[in-house]
């Protein structure tokens, strides 16, 4: 026997929101150890490792397509549709930007200059927090849903949101210095090579800028 | 006329077994929806609910369930065109009841979330118009019923709307939303259990008291209504105070264990809202045969003011028990999996919105539709926003339906209604 009150309850499109997410954080934390095994030029241990970035992206891709399917018009939503379809794009690009840097660096086994290893992994460190941080402030969205999208837990995400900023900003200090530190040594390495070096730690920026606008994107959703 | 006298049982009983059946279909269907939130908040378990229902609609249906059979078997048709043709109202009402019975089991068996109340107005309206005379009809009331039915999904959304905010409002977003949903929460109890029992002295015991000669005041029932209201209230807060705040399931906040609070409130609200349902829905399946029996026991007057026989509310009572049981059953066992999203502190302030307008509405001798103050609260709950989604598409269908059933109902209750008139005379 059909129940049509029951299934007026739609299914709920924050707890895949989350989900997606925290697939998305999964996939930008692998490049720690990618870049470690790159810098061990563990070549072997680098490549499944970008494979596995690749998979993560893959899965992200389906629970974005699968969210996209669920939300037709006849739905009714606590927030705007527009507001979550394009907070899950600014999420999906983060698992897009961090396969792309293994995507690169893996393709033309990249090896940085010895020097910059640890400012390196430093930025990348932070870029990872911004995503962890952008997680941390989506994961609030059932409780956000149960305070209604008000008071104190809007609050708290606000806070969440502020502290985001904070991070992205850090990093783009870390990748000024970076940057600075292989202009210096430009010369004396291969010219195509430097190019991609600027253009990897550009990637890494962006991850912390995607972070960023998954927080003011949110921010917006709160907002209204 | 003498035909039915002089076969008085047979024609009891073949009107109790449509009664029956109506009540079967009632408990059937009906009943998943009234306890539908409370098993998709996981508040209550299968075997729970199912105990709950079964004791709450009972009561309702024997308690306060006699109020609204005098609308659908009165106030809806003209009594005074019968009065030269008695056997017309006793085919009628047979003819309305296996209508109304026979139109629920083949909507559920294809999925059409139909209305029990719709499809006994529908029913009782068709052979009225039809079979006698569409003056017959007191189109008045029938526009009152009609009305009712989008006031009161309006009225249970707004309840709903307003309890969600007081409860985001007191609870939620507090600093410590644990302390004051144990503080808030049998506050909320008290509320359930007042409504429920002031509506069931004042509507469903009045006929109680007055066999017994018990006079009370209006300041009395209040008293007794608030005191009923206090002891829920406390047997409820005693519950509270066993719940301990579990470290590991919570963040910044304590929603876990705030929702474990409000699971006991909704078990408050299940049973209130079982209540209700049973209050109200009984008369659909017990109003016409009423009907039949007073006209047939008082061979063939047709009384102005014939008490309802509490025999035969322990029929639509049983009915609807037996419904819910055996098929009841199988359709709340698909909810657990439907609803994941409803916690107990959403789904509660739907299920007390519906369960007050219910009361409320049953106390007003109106023939509400529990679907449609379901269905009103949850929305209400929705706009609040409360619910993360729902889906409009399957509340449309929910509105066509309704009006689907009316001509439903009437067209079979005509054709049973020619059918019973050329069998029995």
């Amino acid at each position: 026997m059909a129940n049509s009150i029951l299934d007026m309850f739609a299914s709920s499109p924050i707890r895949p929101m989350q989900d997606h997410m925290g697939k998305v954080h999964e996939c930008a934390k692998q490049l720690i150890p990618f870049f470690k095994a790159t810098i061990a030029k563990d070549w072997q241990e680098a490549e499944k490792i970008k494979d596995n970035i690749r998979q993560l992206e893959n899965d992200a891709d389906d629970l974005k397509h699968d969210l996209r399917m669920h939300l037709p018009k006849g739905l009714f939503l606590p927030v705007a549709r527009t507001d979550l379809l394009s907070l899950l794009s600014k999420q999906d690009k983060i698992a897009n930007i961090s396969r792309d840097i293994a995507g690169v660096v893996f393709a033309r086994k990249m090896e940085f200059p010895e020097n910059v290893h640890a400012d390196l992994l430093g930025l990348l460190q932070r870029s990872i927090d911004a995503s962890k941080q952008a997680y941390k402030a989506i994961n609030e969205l059932d409780e956000l849903l149960a305070t209604g999208f008000r008071g104190r837990e809007a609050a708290l995400v606000e806070e969440l949101i502020e502290q985001l900023d904070l991070i992205e900003n850090d990093t783009d200090d870390l990748q000024r210095a970076l940057l600075f530190k292989i202009f210096e040594q430009e010369e004396e390495l291969p010219p195509v090579a430097v190019m991609f070096m600027y253009k990897v730690i550009r990637y890494i920026g962006d991850l912390a800028d995607s972070a960023q606008s998954v927080g003011s994107r949110l921010e917006m959703t709160i907002a209204r | 006329m003498d035909f039915l006298l002089q076969n008085a049982d047979t024609i009891i009983w073949i009107a109790v077994a449509f009664g029956f059946l109506m009540a079967f279909g009632i408990g059937a269907n009906d009943v998943a929806n009234a306890m539908g939130t409370s098993v998709g908040a996981k508040a209550l378990t299968l075997k729970q609910a199912i105990i709950v229902a079964a004791i709450f609609e009972f009561a309702g249906a024997y308690l306060a369930g006699g109020e609204v059979t005098k609308t659908i078997r009165k106030g809806m048709i003209d009594a005074n065109y019968f009065t030269g043709q008695p056997e017309l109202l006793v085919y009628g009402m047979m003819a309305a009841l296996l209508a109304a019975g026979i139109w629920l089991l083949i909507a559920s068996r294809l999925g059409w979330p139909v209305s029990t109340t719709h499809s006994i107005v529908g029913a009782i309206v068709g052979f009225a118009a039809v079979g006698v005379t569409t003056q017959a009809v007191n189109w008045g009331k029938v526009g009152s019923i009609v009305g009712s039915w989008i006031i009161t999904p309006v009225l249970a959304g707004v309840i709903a709307f307003l309890i969600v905010l007081s409860v985001q409002k007191l609870i939620l977003n507090a600093s410590d939303p644990f302390e004051k949903a144990k503080r808030y929460v049998p506050f909320y109890m008290f509320l359930a259990g007042f409504v429920i029992a002031l509506v069931t002295i004042l509507k469903g015991l009045k006929h109680l008291f007055k066999d017994k000669s018990i006079e009370l005041s209006l300041v009395e029932v209040y008293l007794i209504a608030a005191g009923v209201g206090l002891l829920i209230a406390v047997i409820g807060a005693i519950f509270i105070s066993r719940i301990k705040v579990d470290k590991k399931e919570n963040k910044e906040y304590q929603f876990a264990s705030v929702e474990k609070v409000f699971a006991v409130l909704m078990i408050v609200t299940a049973c209130g809202m079982a209540f209700a349902h049973g209050s109200n829905d009984v008369a659909n399946a017990i109003g016409p045969l009423a009907a039949v029996v007073s006209v047939i026991q008082n061979s063939g007057e047709i009384g102005a003011k014939a008490a309802v026989d509490p025999r035969i509310l322990l029929v639509g009572a049983i009915g609807i028990v037996i419904g819910l049981i055996v098929l009841g059953s199988r359709v709340m066992k698909t909810i657990g999996q439907k609803i994941t999203h409803l916690t107990p502190s959403r789904g509660f302030a739907a299920e007390l919105a519906a369960a007050s307008t219910v009361i409320i509405a049953s106390g007003a001798g109106l023939p509400i539709s529990t679907t449609q103050t379901l269905v009103g609260a949850v929305l209400g709950v929705g706009m609040a926003r409360g619910i993360a989604a729902l889906n409009l598409g399957v509340v449309r269908n929910i509105f066509v339906s309704w009006v689907v059933t009316l001509p439903a109902g009437a067209i079979l209750s005509i054709i049973f209604f020619y059918i019973f008139k050329a069998i029995f005379q």
